[in-house]
């Protein structure tokens, strides 16, 4: 049979105009960091993009003393049918500027530019367009604080810390409902991925929003850190590591701040033996290797039906034979770089520890780029409950493949974890897909699928994955009074 | 004829669906309002509260697992039990809480339609708070409610009955089970309360009381790994009971925390007597979503 190359299709990066520096977004303007500004790397290439300004905790009080501001002088006193048009008005921006996003996304965080446009971007409109749509009717919600059909009450002023995995989709995620439910905010987006936010807060300014109802203050874990603890910030929101997420729990305890957090997982990703074999194998392999596997509810443990273990591991080598692993810019491209040199260590050592465990490590033959961070789509076969690599999120490109014999063992090795964020479920069988799908202790269950979001669609975990939902009306929960008391 | 010498109640934890002493032999002396001796309760220590959590989560997959018309009609007859125990609790409140006996009896009143109003809810939850999320792609997208697990339930110290109800009720609507801590100076109500429980079909383990120091057991539930959620409402008015401690405490394993009412670190215990919304029951949700393709 011939085979067919495919020639590099390469995106132009010429839509993105990269400034040498970037400041910090405090009401509405840019303006000078006080800490040491850093550098931001291409992931795939080792490339300096630019330098971004460090927010320090001065920095990040004049951030929240600018979103109280915008609290009290506009957006919470603002009609919900305002607020919903500017929120209208940013979704149709991010339509028209996509590619630019697109690009600037994959350039900073190393996933595949087909991913970063047709998921991560897309996505983040369509957030903000379902909020916008909602901004002026809370009081049909259903709300907990809001009975009698009271207009439920913004909470104030949100602090919001995102990851580096899914920067400006985890932006729209945080700041459409807050913005809808007519909270102001203060965003931190990760320090290896600020370009989009940045890029965010010139889409907030061609849309006049007014200022300090957004404000974004760039920096690591110390700029976190002064969010959280600031006590003019009366929400947090996190998504990120579940030890940062205890950190912040423990940290605002016995205050009347609010939180929700969105944390890590390990999901189970299940295949009986009636499946459709060849859909669960796609779905396997978008499950784990999406995003190079740097995603929270990510298929990482396959436990699979021991009858069929041995024909879904090799149709499963198969498989990831074919999956092109390279330069994120091109189109055809299906694993890009993995996001910093810290991440690409943590995997190297997980997946170390995996063999010296005793599991058999598997990766297909593939050329990696000599620059950037790289690892193979890798599998581990005969792993035990008791492994570090079945128990500990990885955050990479590696699968653990696990087996079982009945459907209650399958129940019993998916929710064996301290983690409940999402699982899966592949069969044919409907009853068991619903029997299955109670039994899982998870936020999310995909069935004879895996991997899909949407704005209308709650998302969150179960026990130590994080509390609270994003998206769909249970979202909005998170950034109204519960009591329904003025602000 | 010489007055009847009336039969006293022994007070003892319950656990399992049994009625056990403090595996520590230890009890102390429950006063009235108004002083007078009433009894002597267990003394609860933090192997008993242990033991009810190791109850609590055993209980937990056949409760959460009943049909939801199945657990409203265990939780209405909890209601008819408490409507024929209602003099036994009348006594019990106003000798606890210092009440004349026509408040005390509108206490119990209101106790036992709350505990109506929520034995109602559970074949609604899932309509009231689950539904069909309208995806933009080819797929059925639901939401539903479930249980969280085992909750530990700081019961009011001032409202010994009407808010131990308003605080248990909406935990185990919806299939969570609890591990009760009574309120530290008032606990008889809640020992018969969980006679009427135990008489009820509710299934052993389901509800566990425990009664003692609250400063001494709260501790041991806020950081037990076991535990999924938190209610502090008991940590209002409690002696040597530190509610931030305990939230930090619970932030080990993540638990949801209920807080308690009032202002900034203060806590203070509301009226109970306000009607109830949604909340109390919303706290102990986990909302999960399931997805399936459609196709032909």
């Amino acid at each position: 049979m011939p085979t067919f190359d495919y020639a590099p299709a390469p995106e132009s990066r010429a839509v993105v105009q990269l400034q040498p520096a970037y400041g910090l977004f405090i009401g509405g303007e840019f303006v000078d960091g006080s800490g040491e500004a850093f550098t931001t790397v291409n992931p795939a290439t080792e490339e300096p993009l630019a330098e971004v300004a460090e927010a320090t905790t001065a920095d990040v009080d004049r951030a929240v003393k600018a979103a109280r501001a915008a609290y009290r002088g506009v957006w919470g006193r603002m009609s919900g049918a305002d607020r919903g048009k500017y929120l209208f008005r940013i979704a149709r921006i991010l339509q028209e500027r996509s590619r630019e996003f697109a690009v600037l996304e994959t350039l900073d965080n190393g996933k595949p530019i087909k991913e970063s446009r047709d998921v991560d971007v897309p996505l983040a409109a369509a957030h903000f367009f379902y909020h916008a749509g909602w901004a002026d009717k809370l009081e049909y919600a259903g709300l907990s604080g809001a009975r009698d059909g009271a207009r439920p009450r913004p909470i104030g002023v949100v602090g919001q810390v995102i990851p580096w995995n899914f920067p400006m989709l985890m932006l729209a995620w945080k700041v459409a409902p807050a913005l809808a439910c007519g909270n102001t905010v203060v965003l931190k987006p990760a320090e290896t991925t600020p370009l989009t936010a940045l890029l965010f807060a010139q889409v907030c300014q061609q849309a006049d929003l007014p200022p300090g109802v957004v404000n974004i203050v760039t920096g690591a874990g110390g700029t976190g850190q002064a969010i959280v603890e600031h006590p003019g910030v009366d929400k947090i929101a996190f998504t990120g590591s579940t030890e940062v997420g205890k950190l912040i729990a423990r940290g605002i305890a016995g205050t009347r701040k609010r939180a929700t957090l969105e944390l890590g997982g390990k999901a189970a990703n299940i295949v009986f033996e009636d499946a459709a074999i060849d859909q669960a194998v796609e779905g396997i392999v978008n499950g784990i290797f999406f995003n190079q596997g740097h995603v929270c509810c990510a298929g990482s443990r396959l436990l699979v039906q021991e009858s069929i273990h041995d024909d879904l591991v090799r149709r499963l080598k198969r498989r990831l034979a074919q999956v092109r692993v390279g330069d994120p810019m091109d189109k055809n491209t299906d694993l890009g770089a993995i996001n910093s040199s810290v991440q690409l260590a943590r995997v190297q050592e997980m997946a170390g520890v995996g063999e010296a465990e005793g599991a058999q490590r598997w990766a297909p033959e593939c050329a990696l780029p000599s620059r950037g961070f790289w690892f193979p789509p890798t599998l581990f076969t005969g792993v035990s409950q008791s492994h570090r690599i079945a128990q500990e999120e990885i955050f990479g490109p590696v699968l653990s493949v696990l087996t079982f014999r009945t459907p209650a063992e399958a129940v019993a090795k998916a929710n064996n974890t301290p983690y409940g964020l999402s699982a899966g479920v592949w069969t044919e069988k409907g009853s068991r897909i619903l029997w299955m799908a109670d039994q899982l202790r998870a936020g999310v269950v995909w069935a004879n699928t895996f991997n899909q979001f949407d704005p209308t669609s709650p998302f969150g975990g179960f026990k130590e994955s994080g509390y609270g939902r994003e998206g769909g009306r249970h979202g909005l929960e998170a950034y109204v009074r519960p009591d329904g008391s003025a602000a | 004829m010489s007055p009847r010498v009336e039969v006293r109640k022994t007070y003892k934890l319950f656990i399992g669906g049994a009625f056990p002493r403090s595996e520590s032999g230890r009890s102390y002396a429950v006063h009235a309002a108004a002083g007078a001796f009433l009894a002597n309760a267990a003394l609860g220590s933090r192997k008993d509260a242990r033991n009810a959590v190791v109850a609590a989560r055993a209980a937990f997959p056949r409760w959460s697992g009943a049909t939801a018309y199945n657990r409203g009609q265990v939780l209405y007859r909890v209601a008819e039990v408490m409507e024929g125990r209602a003099e036994q609790l009348v006594a019990e409140v106003a000798a606890g809480e210092g009440l004349t006996a026509a408040r005390a009896k509108a206490v119990v009143d209101a106790a036992i339609d709350r505990w109506v109003w929520y034995a109602g809810w559970p074949d609604k939850l899932a309509q009231v708070l689950g539904g069909v999320n309208p995806v933009a792609g080819p797929f059925f997208d639901i939401s539903v409610p479930e249980p969280t697990g085992v909750v530990a339930v700081l019961a009011p110290q001032d409202s010994s009955l009407l808010g131990l109800v308003s605080v248990l009720a909406p935990v185990i609507v919806s299939g969570n089970t609890a591990v009760v801590v009574a309120s530290e100076a008032r606990p008889l109500s809640a020992i018969t309360l969980a006679e009427c429980l135990a008489t009820s079909d509710v299934p052993g383990g389901v509800v566990n009381i425990v009664t003692g120091r609250t400063a001494e057991i709260a501790p041991w539930l806020a950081s037990h790994r076991d535990i999924n959620a938190i209610d502090l409402a008991g940590a209002a008015g409690s002696p040597g009971v530190s509610w931030a401690e305990l939230e930090r405490a619970a932030a080990d394993n993540l638990k949801r925390v209920l807080r308690p009412a009032g202002q900034g670190a203060d806590a203070s215990e509301p009226d109970w007597l306000t009607a109830p919304g949604v909340e109390r029951m919303t706290a102990f949700l986990e909302t999960k979503t399931v997805w399936h393709p459609k196709g032909r």
